[in-house]
């Protein structure tokens, strides 16, 4: 299959790539890992008249923790993000996230900026941001500006940046003591996207109980969803077993999936009720082993 | 528009379309047509070359994207007529039926036993989960990856 013919544009720094964006306006796609792109423009389902890779773009490509918060730069490939030491150690929601994507040679190009980005519902990073109340940093011609998670996805394949802007960073609050995440995917196979999957982050105070949740589902509905109910249903209880039934059918009941050859919407909404469980007693445990 | 890439040491130049895929560059117009195009859709990995050392899917990479990069394709693996203890691994367990997927498996596992030179059998199956065999023949290119790390380990070359 062969992409239709675009411009290609290499630009070295942010401000070039802004400019060629503010240019070329919707005519132009930026090629971050590519993954996501390149396969919809080798179906012509999109083809994009200039494309700006952004690959070149030096200083884009980070994990470090500064001043209470974790700074992922927005071409920090799936398989960079892996093998972090930090975020093996201290963001097992995060590590969960990126050992699932795609396959391991696709994470190889796979940007988490992009993953975001893309804003397709399917993708694997967008539930885990919810999660984590996560901030994306975008610059576009006008300067920079941050874009809290949960106002960032705003329909299918849509997202609150303008033409012009670029993800450069992700932003996600360095988690308390006692904090524990997870990410639970059903896939067909490796590479496929989620039949479902759901991302829960938590932190336990001093007497056990869930001071906060966070709580995100994959692939089953047009957007990426923040299951609040079901966050609300953990916060200030004891997470023993009945809680955690009750906040994984509020979860089941925000998710809305359509039927498609991964499974009926029945069935969808059911996996979620059983993922959602086994998300938030994982993220228990390893919230009470201190991180 | 040119682009120079370095193929398995190899200096070598094109002038091409932006939308050639890097896949494309690499079989019709420098004609090494060890690596193979599978599913052409981002998912079997018979495409998969060495990046700058890191296996991708070629048919999912423009060609305009490697310029100035070094490539390692399926046909750099031999070393003085004396094949690579992977290609020896696949030979000596019969990590191969129809042989389509192995180009791809063996550049994956190349690239993955220099990060892992001593993989459980898990890894390894973890490793590859990128690369499809559609004879379904996983279990002898496990023993394959498995021959060729402990050659390697012997010091093999």
């Amino acid at each position: 299959m062969i992409p239709g013919p675009f411009e290609y544009h290499a630009p070295h720094t942010i401000d070039e790539a802004t400019g060629l964006l503010v240019k070329l306006g919707t005519d132009a796609k930026i090629l971050s890992g590519g993954q996501s792109l390149i396969p919809l423009m080798k179906l012509r389902l999109a083809s994009p008249s200039h494309v700006v890779d952004i690959n070149g773009i030096g200083g884009l490509a980070y994990v470090r923790e500064e001043g209470g918060t974790l700074r992922i730069g927005g071409l920090t490939r799936e398989a960079d993000l892996e093998d972090s030491e930090l975020v093996r150690t201290r963001y097992p929601l995060l590590l969960d996230t990126c050992k699932v994507i795609a396959d391991p040679i696709v994470r190889n190009l796979a940007t988490i900026g992009g993953n975001l980005a893309h804003g397709d519902s399917a993708n694997d990073h967008p539930a885990t941001m919810l999660a984590l109340g996560a901030e994306v940093l975008a610059r576009g011609s006008g300067g920079e500006r941050t874009i809290p998670i949960g106002s960032f996805f705003t329909g299918p394949f849509t997202t609150a940046l303008k033409p012009d802007e670029i993800v450069v960073e992700i932003r996600v609050p360095v988690p308390r003591p006692r904090s524990g995440g997870a990410y639970v995917k059903m896939e067909r196979k490796v590479g496929d996207f989620a039949t479902a999957a759901v991302a829960a982050q938590l932190t336990l105070d001093a007497g056990d109980a869930c001071e906060a949740a966070g709580i995100g589902l994959t692939n089953v509905g047009p957007v990426p969803i923040k299951a609040t109910r079901a966050e609300a249903a953990l916060k200030g209880k004891r997470l023993e077993e009945a809680v955690i039934k009750q906040a994984a059918q509020f979860a089941a009941e925000a998710a809305d999936p359509a039927a498609d050859l991964r499974g009926s919407v029945e069935y969808k909404r059911d996996l979620v009720r059983v993922l959602a469980g086994r998300a938030i007693r994982k993220a228990l445990e390893r919230a009470g082993q201190g991180r | 528009m040119q682009v120079k890439v370095a193929i398995n040491g190899e200096k070598l130049e094109a002038d091409v379309e932006p939308r050639l895929l890097l896949v494309h560059l690499i079989r019709e117009v420098f004609r090494l047509t060890g690596t193979h195009i599978g599913c052409d859709t981002t998912h079997c990995g018979a495409c998969t070359v060495l990046l700058d050392g890191r296996p991708v899917k070629s048919c999912t990479v423009f060609a305009v994207q490697a310029n100035g990069r070094e490539i390692m394709t399926v046909e750099g693996l031999e070393q003085n007529g004396k094949l690579h203890p992977l290609q020896e691994g696949f030979v000596a367990e019969h990590g191969l039926q129809c042989g389509y997927c192995t180009p791809g498996m063996l550049m994956t596992s190349y690239a993955f036993l220099k990060k892992h030179p001593k993989p459980t059998e898990e890894e390894i199956r973890w490793g590859i989960s990128g690369n499809l065999c559609r004879c379904t023949g996983y279990v002898n290119i496990v023993k394959a990856i498995q021959h060729a790390a402990a050659t390697l380990q012997q010091g093999g070359a």
